[in-house]
């Protein structure tokens, strides 16, 4: 038995065999063909070639388009390199003369070439030997066939143990199958670890370096509430966590019991609790378990399921999908926030090759350089809009400036579709994330110009604390409970009310009950929460007063040092809702 | 018998980060254009001008002193395509500049 201790992102026990992804080598099966197969070799090499060029040109586009030329041109580079007339002869002489298998030709001649980069001594020109070895994979993957193909031919039950998953691969994970995953690295708030959330497996991630204790098929299990992962756990440990899994289970038969009561504190105060959701089709769960609306449609991943961007239509009918399951209550669609994190993986690492990706082109940044795109998004929210209360917010606003330029865009829209005479709701409220500390800092300023506020705490914390959320190395300086994140949220409340204003939190913070009595006693009184803790947060709500969230509040204040605030909060739940696991 | 047209020219690296891949394929790119064979000099060592690959194993640095040379029947207006990519330092063309 072998204990590893990772990251805890997604709640809930997975026991099953492991299944453990390829990494990132490829094996060559094969090193010779025979002699009368070389023209069939030679042809193959040729077809696999000229996938690996198309698919850079598309990247080439795409990052043209949506980044700007100099991203696009680093793309041109490598197909170049793919077409490079030298190497295309020096692998078919290989194959012709030497009856090499093209896999076996190609990794020979190109780490001939990215040896001899290695040595020139000069480090720029050192690293290039890295675009060699990329475009290696790339051949050898068109060559060999997909890399994940394991993940779609599933036939029975398995945990997912990988390097890496990408967020695209973690959403088209078959839930029928997969009970749950490890990954290598990855840390609490990225998007992987969202969208693990968001599918209810549970997960833990930045196990560190563990696949190699792993051939596949033992029996493993995940613990997405402490962290863990164990490799073939003995009888007394199997034991216990299936007892775990039991309890759990009829724990939350008890907490479903809530679903329909009202969300209000015990002094009959509401407390307004929405749903964030990732995919339309979660608005089920949200709508089950007594969510009152959407505080937080994250839409990026109409972006991230096909390869080509989603159309207005395709885009329309999710928004109307989405409320279709809440009428009456807000649906709040957030406009693109593509990161780094979200795009192809080729375009991500030359957008990641920048210094400070975070500091970037991302979120609004992104949209606002992409203006076409962007305007087929408001123009099927707005017309989605006639259909519910929709509200239009804005990602990862930084200044004023940027805020008037993308409600320029929007009312550019407005006009377009008035002139066309195209049905659509002029009337949707606009609004803002409030996730840089400029804008928390600004609140006051900003609150003049939007409907109402919502608070990102992911990005929040990891600008204010300056954490990279995704690096195991740093990811224990990163808290909600730090005292520098909670006044900052105060100031957001305090100029909300000033301006008489609506304010929720939609981050992971508002997530976890433990600061469901802070956030209450601060003043809020609209929390966003991932469809999987709207009932535990209901029931920490149902289990307060206004007065006491504000005495625990003023304790919390008292305490300068996240961890204090964190264990000091942990233990007040304790008392108030000792039935919340 | 009609002797190949050659025409040699030095150009000066004034780049930054020398002779990396965004101009190297800048140069790929142009060369190509042409039908004369275009050969890059730097010390003892001779690449093809038509090979990404081969520049990149050039390893040309801020301040290198290239020799460009282009043999074949276009080969005048080639040499003076790229020794004017190198001239302005491989900034994007001016509108105005004639098609290659």
């Amino acid at each position: 038995m072998e204990v590893r201790r990772g990251i805890a992102v997604a709640p809930g026990v997975a026991i099953g065999p492991a299944l453990v992804l390829g990494s990132e080598d490829f094996r060559i099966p094969q090193r010779f063909v025979r002699v009368d197969a070389i023209d069939v070799e030679l042809a193959r090499f040729r077809t696999a070639l000229e996938a690996a060029v198309a698919e850079i040109a598309g990247h080439e586009e795409l990052a043209a388009s949506r980044l700007g030329q100099q991203y696009g041109a680093i793309f041109a580079a490598h197909r170049q390199l793919a077409q490079d007339p030298k190497l295309v002869k020096d692998i078919e002489d290989l194959i012709r003369q030497k009856c090499y298998s093209p896999e076996f030709a190609s990794s020979r001649v190109l780490r001939k070439y990215a040896k001899t980069l290695q040595n020139l001594g000069d480090r720029y020109f050192a690293e290039r030997a890295n675009d060699l070895f990329d475009l290696e994979k790339r051949i050898l993957r068109h060559l060999l066939g997909e890399r994940r193909e394991e993940l779609t031919q599933l036939t029975m039950p398995v945990l997912v143990l990988a390097h890496n998953l990408t967020p695209s691969e973690t959403a088209n994970l078959d839930k029928k199958f997969v009970l749950g995953f490890a990954t290598e690295v990855g840390g609490k708030s990225s998007h992987t670890a969202i969208l693990a959330g968001a599918l209810e497996l549970p997960a833990v991630v930045g196990v560190g370096s563990f696949l190699a204790d792993v051939s596949g098929g033992e029996t493993i299990i995940i613990d997405g509430n402490e962290g863990t992962v164990i490799i073939d756990p003995d009888e007394e440990t199997l034991g216990s966590y299936r007892d775990a899994e039991r309890r759990m289970r009829s724990a939350a038969v008890r907490l479903n019991s809530l679903g329909p009561l009202r969300s209000e504190t015990k002094d009959g105060v509401p407390i307004h609790i929405y749903g964030n959701i990732e995919f339309p089709d979660e608005v089920d769960h949200c709508a089950e378990r007594g969510a009152e609306g959407i505080g937080l449609y994250r839409t990026e991943f109409l972006y991230l399921e096909r390869d080509t961007e989603p159309t207005e239509e395709v885009q329309y009918g999710a928004y109307v999908r989405v409320l279709k399951a809440f009428p009456n209550g807000p649906v709040v669609i957030r406009t693109l926030d593509l990161g780094a994190e979200k795009f192809p993986q080729a375009m991500q690492e030359v957008i990641e090759a920048t210094p400070n990706p975070a500091l970037g082109l991302r979120s609004m940044r992104l949209t606002l350089h992409n203006t076409p795109m962007f305007k087929t998004q408001l123009r099927a929210i707005l017309r989605a809009a006639t259909m519910g209360d929709v509200r239009i917010m804005f990602p990862l606003v930084s200044t004023l400036l940027e805020l008037r330029q993308a409600k320029m865009i929007l009312g550019d829209v407005v006009e377009d579709l008035e002139e066309h005479k195209v049905a659509f709701n002029a009337q949707v409220k606009v609004g803002m994330m409030v996730e840089v500390p400029s804008a928390a800092l600004l609140a006051d300023e900003f609150a003049r110009e939007v409907d109402f506020f919502s608070i990102g705490t992911n990005d929040l914390i990891q600008y204010t604390l300056g954490v990279d959320r995704a690096n195991p190395a740093v990811a224990n300086l990163y808290s909600s409970a730090d005292p520098s994140v909670l006044r900052l949220i105060e100031g957001v409340v305090k100029a909300s009310e000033k301006h008489n204003l609506p304010v929720s939190v939609c981050g992971q913070m508002s997530s976890d009950p433990i600061y469901t009595p802070i956030l209450v006693g601060m003043g809020l009184r609209e929390l966003s929460v991932t469809p999987q803790a709207i009932l535990e947060v209901k029931q920490a709500v149902r289990n307060l007063t206004v007065p006491q969230s504000r005495e625990i509040l003023d304790r919390a204040r008292s305490l300068d040092v996240a961890r204090d605030v964190e264990n000091y909060l942990r233990g007040e739940m304790k008392k108030f809702s000792p039935d919340v696991v | 018998m009609n002797p190949i047209p050659t025409c040699t020219r030095e150009v000066v690296v004034k780049l930054e980060n020398g002779l990396h891949l965004g101009p190297g394929s800048q140069i790929v790119q142009l060369a190509q254009k042409f039908s004369s064979e275009i050969l890059i000099r730097k010390g003892d060592k001779t690449v093809d001008g038509k090979s990404m690959l081969d520049l990149l194993t050039l390893a040309a640095e801020h301040g290198t002193v290239l020799e460009l040379q282009a043999r074949g029947d276009d080969a005048a207006a080639a040499l003076e395509a790229i020794a004017a990519l190198f001239d302005r330092n491989f900034a994007s063309e001016q509108p105005t500049d004639k098609p290659a």
